[in-house]
């Protein structure tokens, strides 16, 4: 019955058939987040052969690893990012894409993270942040919201979320975008931006997580959670001119930054050639 | 690019950088030389006393030779960019100590599961925790052995020397490349500092391998299989439109995950043990002196090992028959050997500088009528063969 229904599914060829259907609940963003970067993979026309996606633990982190079919590299809780760069050295002409949680990437591997936009390596990172530990039972993350209900904060939250696109912005990436599951054309937009400029991407995804978010925060319908965030989206250039008060509680979507600066792999091939040429090793 | 190390180029380059001949060394250079001599061409490491001067030796050659040096914001992302580019087919090591090593020992289970060649080289420190973080220990020999968690096979290496490590690195990178699995090499602080004569041969005297790459489709299919009977499977690249799945879970023949199935997660851990007990002939090395008559049997490894030479040469001086056994390769242990030697001796004596822990393998080994002793000693100051030899004396 389940295949059937993937069958129809107009990106199908871009899927590892035999690892249908996906491990993802009803109503879970998971699944927006895939289509989209199927829609954007189809619309650059990349080839899946000359993508690698690499993605940690979590729910978020079996969005495309092992759906997506390409060389997939499925890695230990918060390290994806540190194995990508590894993938992306030996093969500077692929595509190398993390997709992963919030709390696989911005807290177990926060350091990753912010290190590879430091080094602006050129990887394209899908951060999929659902304000929560998704596949332990909905514990609380560095992203859950102050005052919301989680199975480790029972009464609240009474730790601040991290804005991780602004923070990634300021180390030094190339590209930094967010954008929520209700804003998919927008979001399909950004990764293929993300996906094509040179240097490190990270597009931020807000995503419903129904299950064990919306149900203990008074949202247990997956509508219900896209309308709390097209409610309270707030585009960045409105949000530059409101103060913080004003901003509590609300998702600052856009373009954080997109420019160009010196890629590390580019770099660490001119340096070889330098050296070479520095002890008269070219050419040998 | 992915260099192995064997293309006419790299040979050339080889060739061109490093004349053969007599070399005064650190230990810790001697042991990055095995390593580009070996076709290591990525290393990505964090920079930890007493190891740091092998990242600087590979920092300083690797791009002399096309290879990448990646210094990464600790030990555990050094360890995942490594598994990371010996997927895209890259010849990979690290250096670390103590404190780095146990950082890396998920990511080296991850490593063992999903069968990536890598070697890991453990400059060994005194410890626990930041203990004493220059000086030289031999504290991390079941570290190397039961670090990752679950059941794992492991190899470790350990030389003797700054020369010993030249070789036993480009040993521990074939042995990584034909069983595709991680091999660590316990090196120390007091071998990483030692400078000695150190020689370095013509590129042609070192003979260099790489792993087994699917033959054709079907054997790409299965990067977990077994199709040769050996218990090493094939490694199909990415970036070669295989479409290989990896992941550290349970998986089958075909790399997808498999959790659920307990026959599953028995076959594949069963071959894992497998690929390593039936291949002993890839790994298996030890020395041995004067071991045909010897009564009292010194057992010892890694830096002890030479004190331990010079106590046994002294008390065969002195008449006593003495003889000494010298795992080379400390993990799996050479324990069918120590039982034979075991039943011919009367006493074993084994220094080490730690609290006792190589002494338990040797246990394992010998009947409880042959009397076993410890020569400890920490602190971070090596054993002397005034030392080995006192005890050596004791049980004459």
């Amino acid at each position: 019955m389940a295949k059937e229904i993937y069958s129809k599914y107009p990106l199908i060829k871009y899927l590892r058939k035999e690892a249908l259907p996906t491990a993802l609940c009803p109503g879970c963003g998971g699944g927006t987040v895939l289509n989209a970067f199927a829609n954007a993979v189809d619309q650059l026309k990349l080839d899946p052969k000359d993508l690698v996606v690499v993605s940690g633990i979590g729910c978020s982190a079996w969005i495309a690893s092992p759906y997506f079919l390409a060389d997939t590299l499925h890695t230990t809780h918060g390290r994806a990012i540190a194995f990508a760069t590894g993938v992306k050295v030996g093969l500077p002409d692929k595509k190398v894409v993390v997709i992963s949680g919030d709390g696989d990437l911005a807290s177990i591997g926060g350091n990753h993270l912010l290190h590879a936009a430091r080094r602006n390596i050129d990887i394209t990172v899908i951060l999929v942040n659902n304000f929560i530990y998704g596949m332990t039972g909905g514990q609380l993350a560095p992203t859950t919201p102050f005052g919301a209900k989680t199975t480790t904060s029972p009464y609240r939250n009474i730790e601040h979320p991290l804005k991780i696109s602004e923070t990634i912005a300021s180390a030094g990436a190339s590209y930094v975008a967010r954008w929520t599951t209700a804003h998919v054309y927008q979001l399909i937009e950004s990764i293929k931006k993300a996906l094509t400029v040179k240097g490190f991407s990270l597009v931020e995804v807000i995503s419903q997580c129904p299950v064990q978010y919306g149900r203990r925060n008074r949202m247990k319908e997956p509508a219900e959670m896209l309308r709390w965030f097209l409610k309270n989206s707030v585009p960045i250039s409105k949000a530059r001119k409101m103060s913080e008060e004003e901003l509590e509680g609300k998702f600052v979507i856009g373009e954080f930054v997109n420019r160009e600066r010196p890629e590390f792999v580019t770099e660490l091939n001119k340096l070889i050639d330098e050296v070479q040429e520095h002890f008269g090793l070219k050419g040998e | 690019m992915i260099i192995r190390g064997d293309e006419p180029e790299q040979i050339g380059l080889l060739k061109k950088l490093y004349k053969p001949g007599n070399y005064f060394m650190q230990g810790n250079e001697a042991l990055a030389y095995g390593a580009i001599f070996a076709g290591c061409r990525f290393y990505a490491g964090y920079p930890i006393t007493p190891s740091s001067e092998i990242a600087e030796t590979m920092a300083r050659e690797l791009p002399k030779l096309q290879g990448y040096y990646l210094q990464m914001e600790d030990e555990i992302g050094s360890i995942a960019a490594m598994v990371g580019a010996s997927w895209t087919g890259l010849k990979v090591m690290t250096a670390t100590s103590g404190p780095g090593f146990s950082l890396m020992q998920e990511n080296l289970g991850y490593a063992i599961m999903t069968e990536t060649p890598l070697v890991l080289v453990d400059v060994q420190r005194s410890g626990p925790s930041t203990g004493q973080a220059t000086k030289g220990a031999q504290g991390d020999f079941f570290q190397a052995r039961w670090g990752t968690h679950g059941d794992h096979p492991i190899v470790a290496l350990s030389p003797i020397s700054g020369q010993d490590a030249f070789w036993e690195t480009i040993r521990a990178f074939n042995i990584a490349e034909k069983l595709r699995t991680p091999v660590v090499m316990l090196f120390d602080g007091v071998l990483a500092h030692t400078r000695e004569l150190v020689r370095i041969p013509d590129v042609e005297e070192v003979e260099i391998t790489y792993r087994k790459l699917p033959r054709n489709e079907e054997e790409a299919k299965l990067p977990f299989g077994d199709p040769h009977g050996d218990g090493v499977p094939p490694m199909p690249l990415f970036g070669h439109g295989y479409f290989t799945h990896v992941t550290g879970s349970t998986h089958k023949e075909n790399g997808l995950r498999d959790v659920y199935t307990p026959e599953v997660h028995d076959k594949l851990v069963r071959r894992l043990h497998r690929k390593i007990e039936q291949n002993k002939d890839v790994y298996e090395k030890y020395e041995e002196h004067f071991t045909d008559d010897a009564e009292i049997l010194v057992v010892s490894w890694g830096v002890t090992a030479r004190p331990a030479l010079g106590a046994v040469l002294k008390a065969r001086e002195e008449g006593i028959k003495a003889g000494l056994f010298v795992p080379k390769t400390v993990h799996p242990f050479p324990g069918e050997r120590m039982r034979e030697l075991g039943k011919r001796v009367r006493a074993i004596l084994v220094p080490e500088m730690n609290l006792g822990q190589m002494i338990l393998e040797v246990q394992r080994f010998v009947n409880d009528d042959v009397l076993l002793r410890g020569i400890n000693k920490i602190g971070g100051v090596p054993l002397t063969v005034e030392e080995i030899l006192r005890e050596i004396r004791g049980v004459a």
